[in-house]
């Protein structure tokens, strides 16, 4: 069983090894991830952040410009989702007066 | 002050190191704009000084920072700044969020924007600090009727 184990932990890193040893560089100019349009043709919204993100807002930090502009509904949706957490743990778990 | 902990190491060290979490906790909120760093991870480091504090020296003692009462209302509190810094821009014409919208006259739409996000992660640092200090409490039983 000991063996078993050593075999599929072996395998699975091998796998991982080849995966990131196959990847492109970073910064790299053609990677998927860095080009302006995507496979299929349309414009990358990532190229638009990295490219209007100071003139916009004025704030150095290109993620905090996508967490909290850009993308705020998507964060205001975070933070109600850690709302909904207080609150059911406030109605479930604390004991009023009796 | 009659420590509620049997070891005065525990006590000195939990005095001693949560108000400099808390100061990196600010430091990590305020360099949000400018690096790694934001209201998500500022807010868990402020409540990590508030928690090692209800841990270190007894829950009853450290209510002074932040009451059990009051942690529930900040969280709302915090999610209201936030939601409310998107309504006053739709308020003003523009979109949800839109913060070049936001009723200040004499800065340009890029400088709003930049306040905009501040007052966001302030919102997000409020209810995130507060919100786990709540949870915190609520799973204790600390702040319930007679069981301090």
């Amino acid at each position: 069983m000991k063996l078993l184990q050593f075999l599929l932990l072996a395998t699975l890193g091998s796998i991982l090894c080849y995966t990131v040893l196959d990847m492109p560089p970073r910064g790299e100019i053609d990677a998927p991830a860095s080009r302006m349009e995507s496979p299929v043709g349309t414009p990358v919204a990532g190229a638009y952040y990295i490219q209007h993100a100071y003139e916009d807002t004025h704030t150095p930090n290109m993620v905090a410009v996508v967490l909290a502009d850009y993308r705020s509904v998507d964060t205001f949706g975070e933070v109600v989702v850690v709302f909904a957490g207080v609150m059911t743990c406030f109605f479930v778990l604390r004991r009023r007066r009796p | 002050m009659i420590s509620q902990t049997q070891s005065p190491i525990i006590e000195i060290a939990a005095r001693g190191l949560a108000p400099v979490i808390q100061l990196l906790g600010i430091y990590v909120f305020f360099h949000g704009h400018y690096g790694p760093g934001g209201g998500f991870q500022g807010g868990v480091l402020l409540a990590a000084g508030v928690l090692l504090l209800r841990l270190g020296i007894g829950a009853s003692h450290s209510q002074a920072q932040v009451t059990s009462k009051s942690t529930v209302a900040l969280c709302a509190l915090g999610a209201f700044i936030f939601a409310g810094t998107g309504l006053v821009a739709i308020l003003w014409g523009g979109d949800f969020m839109d913060y070049a919208y936001l009723p200040v006259q004499w800065l340009e739409a890029a400088d709003l924007r930049y306040y905009g996000i501040l007052f966001v992660e302030i919102g997000i640092t409020i209810a995130v600090m507060t919100g786990l200090i709540a949870i915190y409490d609520d799973l204790l039983g600390i702040g319930n009727a007679g069981n301090n």
